[in-house]
């Protein structure tokens, strides 16, 4: 426990470390420099594990991982102008995954400001968009109440980042700290908002009177920790589940009711479930434009009950019939006894028959041909790794969709991926967060080999911080989600899509990280061994077929029913070898 | 349809800033904003129009509570309210002018609060509709300039806005206000 009489006379910078400490925070990710350095001096008397990055981007990319994996806020640290801006790219992206980080920025001195000093940013007006909230402090004895603030905002309600940007004169300067009078004095701030009792009643009505109800499971259950919650419900109701992208490990893939992931690259039967539904019950999900394609064709026979945190969510893209504004999981706890159980089993049997031709064209079921396929890469790192407490940790394109497609994710907080902001060089840092966050879980990067070169940098970081964390380079040689795009709606015109790349593996090993290059699938599963046996990072270079392409997708704009499917040419083809 | 919105944000530098930005980032048009000190030193009220439907309504109330700086949105449009607009005009009025525009500024209840050799300045306060009606029959005179502040507005009768800025009470401030949209 921690002596709670005032300390007289402590630099804003000591004030700083300790309120971190104070809120939970063993690691922090950072970059220092001129503006920020009386922090980084003053870091010598706090128990705070600082990991040295090489690129501020790849610090906001840890916090957030770090967040993902523990649902504890993350930290990241960077100093004032171009370190400040650097963030901006992982801040946005936690904005949009609503991931609870707090990023430190150092300032200029406070009579500077505004003078176009050295190395000055208008950092808060710059993130003003893209933060949950951002503070400027210009005195020290600001620090202690901002840094609280910053937290609780932070990981409150609809979770968010949080950027502090704090003078150098305000980390230099003293002032008497005292924890208790620094309470968070936040009065318009009202996280905790739950649904009015009518409208729990309408709820059940339109559940009670469904026929073919679908959940649609989204990222929120993960946050709100309403795992169990959502698992009772859906039994208990016999409704089945689809997956947002980020919901994917909210509910168990291999429940009965789990229908998979819905969407642009989601399995044609949850798709043409939801299109054919009566009732869509939206558990922490936002109908992203990439879950619902065209708006105006989206599940046009369903009602919509819509449980969420955040009321500017409610009607924004979809309007529906029932909003439930609260915590998943306190909301869940108030429908849950009432819920009657009825049989679907219709419904069910329904489901399944759309599932038929699906399996066939599932490449997951097509034999190789002596040709490695990313789908195949991934499916055998799940057989290897799925025992296990497992994090994998995704960049953005068509491995992402691949990954999300077939490895099989069990538990929350098992995939970690940038939705929302679709933000490449997101993986690597990312993951080191993970690791740093739960030492004791496997960790897996599967990167794409163009977002791979946007953050390798951060190679150096896992060396230098002794990290077991695993890399699956899925290398086509093209940026091939766009190379999809332009094979399906430019002509085949593949405009700035091809990569000449370096030799991955010499490059790992440059770092010290142990590294290979995988041309076979008989090769997958030994190296994916062997790197699990490693007591060291390691790097593996999954050359893949270059064209392969991610079925079924829907077209941006499309009714959510009309997927580009794997040709049949090619699955009888398969069939015939 | 215009929408009428009362805001009641924190004293604090760079609110205003959020509340603009919020509406350019939404892509709802604002189309006055008006803001100024309460009989609260810690608070600020904005009276706020925007053109908007009413799914579009509930929106920015809700967008507007999520920016950790305001206190309470009231959507006063269809509320009985007083809504006042202040402007003045300066009106080219030689000799033989003058006194028609003066008495046009008598019927309208504005008042003449600069005189000078070939122009007359009228101060006029009122709904946006009678500073129009004013600035209509004055325009074939020659407006030389004119300058509005934009629409401050207060409900009538009962205070609804009982803003609650005391840091211990968090729990009860807004008790009153649906967060269900």
């Amino acid at each position: 426990m921690k002596d709670n009489t005032p300390d007289k006379g402590m630099t804003g910078a000591r004030i700083l470390w300790e309120c971190i400490e104070r809120e939970g925070v063993k690691d922090i990710f950072g970059y220092p420099g001129g503006a920020i350095l009386p922090a980084y001096d003053a870091l010598k008397h706090s128990k705070i594990h600082h990991v040295l990055v090489r690129h501020e981007q790849g610090a906001t990319h840890m916090a957030d991982g770090y967040a993902r994996a523990s649902g504890q806020v993350g930290v990241a640290v960077a100093t004032s102008g171009p370190g400040a801006t650097n963030m901006v790219t992982g801040i946005a992206t936690a904005m949009l995954d609503s991931s609870p980080i707090v990023c430190i920025t150092g300032q200029v001195g406070s009579k500077l400001i505004g003078s176009d000093a050295f190395q000055e940013t208008d950092i808060t007006g710059v993130t003003l968009p893209i933060t949950k909230h951002n503070y400027l402090v210009t005195h020290a004895n600001e620090v202690a109440r901002t840094v609280r603030e910053a937290f609780y905002v932070a990981r409150s309600g609809r979770p968010g980042p949080v950027l502090v940007d704090i003078t150098k004169d305000a980390q230099q300067t003293t002032c008497d700290f005292d924890w208790d009078a620094a309470k968070p004095q936040l009065p318009g701030y009202r996280p905790d908002l739950s649904p009015a009792p009518e409208e729990y009643e309408q709820a059940l009505e339109l559940i009670h009177n469904s026929k073919r109800p679908v959940i649609l499971a989204g990222h929120g259950i993960i946050i709100s920790g309403a795992m169990r919650e959502v698992r009772d419900f859906a039994e208990r109701a016999g409704i089945p589940v689809a997956l947002t992208l980020l919901g994917i490990g909210a509910f168990p893939a291999a429940h009965p009711l789990n229908l998979g992931m819905m969407g642009m690259h989601g399995e044609a039967w949850v798709n043409h479930t939801i299109q054919e539904a009566d009732l869509l019950l939206a558990f922490g999900m936002r109908f992203d434009d990439r879950v619902t394609g065209n708006l105006k064709t989206y599940a046009p026979n369903a009602k919509k009950i819509h449980i969420e945190i955040d009321p500017a969510e409610i009607n924004k893209n979809v309007k529906v019939d029932v909003p439930l504004v609260g915590d998943l999981a306190e909301v869940l706890h108030e429908l849950l006894p009432r819920v009657e159980t009825i049989d679907r089993s219709e419904w069910l049997d329904c489901i399944d028959k759309l599932k038929g031709d699906s399996a066939v064209r599932d490449i997951q079921n097509l034999p190789d041909s002596g040709h490695l396929y990313a789908a195949h890469v991934i499916n055998d790192l799940w057989r290897e790794t799925r025992d296990g407490d497992t994090i994998v940790v995704t960049d953005v394109g068509q491995h992402q969709m691949w990954e999300a497609q077939y490895y099989k994710h069990e538990k929350a907080r098992s995939l970690i991926t940038s939705g929302g902001l679709g933000t490449m060089g997101f993986a690597l840092p990312a993951a080191i967060g993970a690791k740093v966050a739960r030492p004791e879980a496997e960790v897996w990067v599967v990167v794409g080999d163009g977002g791979f070169q946007m953050t390798l940098c951060e190679l150096a970081t896992i060396v230098q911080e002794k990290l077991k964390v695993n890399i699956a380079i899925i290398n086509n040689g093209f940026l091939g989600m766009v190379r999809q795009w332009q094979e399906f709606f430019y002509e085949r015109n593949y405009a700035a899509t091809p990569l000449l790349n370096p030799d991955f593996a010499k490059l790992g090993e440059a770092y010290g990280i142990r590294s290979m290059t995988v041309t076979e699938r008989s090769q997958v599963v030994p190296s994916v061994r062997a790197a699990r046996e490693h007591d060291g990072p390691v790097l593996i270079n999954f050359r893949v077929e270059q064209e392969d392409t991610v079925y079924p997708m829907v077209a941006a704009g499309a009714a959510l029913h009309e997927m580009i499917r794997r040709p049949s040419k090619i699955v009888e083809t398969a069939a015939d070898e | 349809m215009l929408n009428t919105y009362v805001v009641h944000v924190e004293n604090k530098p760079g609110v205003l800033t959020r509340v603009a930005s919020l509406f350019r980032r939404r892509a709802f048009n604002i189309d006055s904003l008006t803001v100024g000190r309460t009989e609260k030193p810690e608070v600020s009220r904005m009276t706020i129009t925007v053109d908007a439907d009413r799914d579009q309504a509930r929106r920015i109330e809700a967008n507007l509570y999520k920016l950790v700086n305001v206190l309470l949105v009231e959507n006063i449009t269809n509320e009985p309210s007083i809504v006042r607009d202040l402007a003045m005009i300066k009106v080219a009025a030689t000799h033989e002018a003058r006194s028609h525009v003066l008495e046009l500024a008598s019927v309208f209840r504005a008042r003449v609060v600069d005189v000078a050799p070939e122009s007359l300045t009228i101060e006029i306060t009122g709904t946006e509709d009678k500073i129009d009606g004013l600035l209509e029959v004055l325009r074939p005179y020659g407006v030389l300039e004119m300058v509005r502040t934009g629409i401050v507005a207060m409900r009538r009768g009962k205070t609804a806005s009982a803003v609650n800025t005391a840091p211990d009470d968090q729990d009860i401030a807004g008790a009153d206000v649906s967060y269900s949209v």
